[in-house]
């Protein structure tokens, strides 16, 4: 069975936009200043000029009216770093003529000037980050971004690639008044051989769609996440997206074979290759797969698919301790290794939550435990398939590894089960305030950062900790009455800093967005980002292409 | 409308009975043994796809699960069972061989031992029940739990045939069965339009089970083990004496139509033309 039929999607009302305005703190609340780290890194960034002919940045600053007539500062919720930046004086605003050369080349209708719709597009679906764009625009084709792009770059006009918009660090909303590019109208599968699995589609694809296409095929996507309904591929092939799926079919750098990417100043990349192997030069591509939208604009993927097995099973199983789940980790891979599709970990605080807040969810295990895990297996053949894993599941309970379980016996209950593990942000959302953090730690650090964070922050707030363990990936959740400075004090830098001790890094799957653009220096050494600056500068001159995001601004500043 | 005036009789009969002849200790529940259908069928999930030579439906390399209704049936019988009024439950499931996967299902729910009746074709509802009459005359229960269909074919028949056939009362759409052993009845309320009816069946009886009468438990590791050791008997049809032969050809299974894509009409006077000489509604 396909994986995605385990899971009632259609029920998810994820993305529902309901309005968290009563639980906003005050705007100028959140405004500290940022991390000693970034701030130290500073004089580094000054060794990268702009280009050279930019006006004094400074000089704007003082005289804001000069370019612009406007002067913003940008703020948000739930995130310490992002709510102090400027808008970059350099970029031009948006005027008539602008909108009527838009409307020349999309035609009419797909030049979005109607505030409803610029809402939407200017809010992230958590209602964390909100820009103010006045236009969004619906290119059609390749050719048609490559205009808006050159136009845009001629004319200095900053612009935020957006897909679904279904992000979770900022990335796809703009910051201020950046012109919104949505390839959501770029739908269309253009191939797929039934031999190699390899599916060319545009970016715009919604990635359930593409997973229903393959399943008329025999075919399963290579990732699969709960944001799946309303995700475009171009925009999970740009924050590089994790999901379930990880563990058994990798990371998009290694199934994605190719792509077609459009520059800042409209240059179109062809690099759609259809090839699992391919050593000439340079593999561009990569540049492209998680820089978040600010070296081009994917409008084009290949990507590697898999036939889809007969055979699913998933089990739900609760566990006294952390100690416990990694040896289970350890002996599912030695056990259930070729057949073993996800392993996710939810602690008892997230089962509460998604019991309090989700209607018709209920605990599979009868009594309540500290660790719950999701073993998923897709294989072959049913009968050995299940053998396999009941004698694992049983010879765990033996052990005592696993305290009690149960394995799903039909579609229905295995949605179930999944429900509990992808309502998590949905139930979040309804509790109120919170915080997300998505970190890649060693497995065995994992659960200890939960329980530091727990200690620091006592009653004030509700530390939850779930994710892809197989993956080594955190989902660190703090969860609030309201956002306020002091718990956002007291999470950051320190979770930051705590996954920088240990080697982690701090955006496992989310990417960096506009939440954690400054904070890359702690996963990242100077020079690395130094390099990637340089990098942004080549392909991006004038830094029109997802500004004040993934890089620090320190690094552009002269 | 049929097993509607049938309950109503069954009513009837009880009464009688109960001021003629008491019942005997024989469905006593400390002996009362509880037999449950359960069918195996394409999973309630699963998109259904149509055979190119449209003989049925593909059951190829696709997710089978034990029939909701099922599910459901097996629950109440189980809970029956904890609650101190029956000794035994036992799960029947009639079919090809990998029918033993559905019974292993149910005995990890907890039925006590499974019967499994082989047979390679699929059979019609009459079929059916004459094959679990054959094994109620053999397992001689006290009360027949059933789903109140089945999602594969919709039939809703079986329960109806199987307590017509043994001349035994009936309670169809169960969405409560509360007994009393004292007086060896079963309270079952049903869910008809505009409400609830409530009847009483004499034991032994049918019970069929709707949708809302619980929600069955999951499979649990511990009693996954533990079914491992239960029980799984295999009967053939010559064993039961059941007549296979059947009065219903299949003669076609197509797909419904595909609905034709809708149109955004530019004023009210189109949509009254395509109201009426489209869609002949008006």
């Amino acid at each position: 069975m396909m994986m995605q039929k385990w899971r009632r999607s259609g029920d998810f009302i994820r993305f529902g936009r309901k309005s968290l305005t009563n639980l906003r703190s005050k705007e100028d609340s959140v405004s500290r200043s940022v991390s000693g780290f970034v701030n130290c890194c500073e004089s580094k960034g000054k060794l990268f000029e702009p280009n050279a002919g930019n006006h004094n940045t400074e000089l704007d600053h003082r005289c804001p009216g000069r370019n612009l007539g406007i002067m913003q500062q940008y703020k948000c919720f739930g995130s310490s770093s992002a709510s102090q930046i400027q808008r970059n004086p350099l970029f031009s605003s948006l005027d008539s003529n602008d909108v009527s050369y838009f409307k020349e080349i999309l035609g009419e209708k797909n030049v979005i000037e109607d505030e409803e719709r610029l809402e939407t597009a200017n809010t992230d679906w958590m209602h964390k980050y909100k820009g103010s764009s006045k236009l969004m625009l619906l290119p059609k084709n390749t050719e048609e971004v490559s205009q808006v792009l050159n136009y845009c770059d001629s004319r200095r006009l900053a612009v935020v690639p957006q897909g679904g918009n279904t992000g979770l660090v900022g990335g796809s909303v703009p910051v201020f008044d950046e012109v919104i590019i949505n390839v959501g109208l770029m739908n269309k599968v253009l191939a797929f051989d039934e031999v190699s699995g390899v599916l060319v589609c545009e970016a715009g694809c919604i990635l359930e769609n593409l997973a229903n296409f393959l399943d008329t095929k025999g075919f399963v996507m290579p990732l699969d996440l709960g944001a799946k309904g309303s995700c475009h591929i171009g925009g999970n092939v740009s924050t590089n997206a994790g999901g379930l799926r990880l563990i058994r079919y990798g990371s998009l750098h290694g199934t994605v074979l190719g792509l077609e990417a459009v520059t800042a100043n409209g240059n179109v990349l062809d690099m759609l290759g259809t090839l699992r192997k391919d050593n000439t030069g340079y593999d561009l591509k990569h540049l492209f797969i998680g820089s978040e939208g600010s070296l081009g604009i994917v409008t084009k993927v290949s990507i590697l698919t898999q036939p889809k097995l007969a055979s699913v099973n998933l089990a739900f199983i609760a566990c006294k301790d952390y100690l416990s789940c990694q040896k289970i980790l350890v002996e599912a891979k030695k056990n259930l290794g070729e057949i073993l599709s996800a392993f996710e970990f939810l602690d008892n605080n997230s089962m509460d939550l998604v019991l309090n807040h989700l209607d018709g969810v209920r605990n599979p295990i009868s009594s309540s435990e500290n660790f719950y895990i999701l073993i998923e297996t897709t294989g072959s053949d049913e009968t050995s398939d299940r053998e396999k894993l009941e004698a694992f599941l049983l010879k765990s309970l033996e052990k005592r590894l696993v305290s009690d379980g149960v394995i799903a016996q039909d579609i229905n209950q295995a949605s179930s089960f999944w429900r509990i593990r992808e309502g998590i942000t949905e139930a979040l959302q309804k509790a109120g305030a919170f915080y997300k953090y998505d970190l890649s730690l060693p497995v065995e650090e994992i659960y200890n950062i939960v329980n530091d964070l727990r200690g620091r922050l006592g009653d004030l707030a509700n530390v939850m900790g779930y994710g892809h363990l197989g993956d080594g990936n955190l989902h660190l959740n703090i969860s609030t009455v309201e956002y306020n400075d002091k718990i956002l004090g007291l999470i950051e830098p320190y979770v930051y800093e705590w996954t920088s001790k240990h080697r982690g890094s701090i955006s496992a799957e989310h990417g960096l967005g506009v939440m954690k653009a400054n904070e890359i220096l702690y996963s990242k050494s100077p020079e690395t980002v130094a390099l990637m600056a340089s990098i942004k500068k080549l392909l991006d001159p004038k830094g029109i292409l997802n500004p004040y995001k993934v890089l620090p601004q320190s690094f552009f500043s002269p | 409308m049929s097993h509607h005036r049938l309950i109503v009789r069954s009513q009837e009969k009880r009464k009688c009975f109960c001021f003629v002849l008491p019942y005997s200790f024989s469905f006593c529940h400390r002996t009362m043994k509880i037999l449950v259908a359960v069918k195996r069928v394409v999973d309630y999930a699963v998109k259904i796809r149509v055979k190119p030579d449209k003989t049925g439906v593909d059951t190829q390399n696709v997710k089978m699960s034990m029939n909701p209704f099922c599910e459901i049936a097996l629950e109440e019988a189980l809970r029956i069972k904890e609650a101190g009024f029956a000794k035994e439950v036992v799960a029947v499931s009639i079919g090809p061989s990998q029918c033993v996967d559905t019974l292993r299902t149910g005995l990890a729910m907890g039925a006590d031992r499974g019967i499994h009746v082989e047979a390679n074709s699929s059979f019609l509802p009459l079929t059916i029940a004459k094959i679990l009459r054959s094994l109620a005359e053999v397992e001689n229960p006290g009360l027949i739990f059933l789903g109140k269909q089945a999602i594969d074919d919709d039939c809703n028949q079986t329960g109806q045939m199987v307590a017509a056939l043994l001349g035994w009362p009936q309670a169809t759409f169960a969405s409560k069965v509360v007994l009393d052993n004292d007086k060896h009845v079963a309270t079952v309320d049903r869910e008809v339009d505009g409400g609830l009816e409530t009847l009483s069946v004499d034991l032994p009886a049918v019970i069929t089970t709707d949708l809302r009468l619980n929600q069955p438990r999951y499979a649990t590791l511990p009693n996954i083990m533990k079914a491992k050791s239960k029980p799984i008997k295999k009967m053939t049809l010559e064993d039961l004496k059941v007549d296979i032969k059947s009065d219903i050809e299949i003669v076609e299974v197509t797909e419904p139509p595909k609905r034709k894509s809708g149109v955004i009409v530019s004023s009210v006077d189109e949509l009254i033309d395509k109201l009426k000489n489209e869609a002949h509604v008006v």
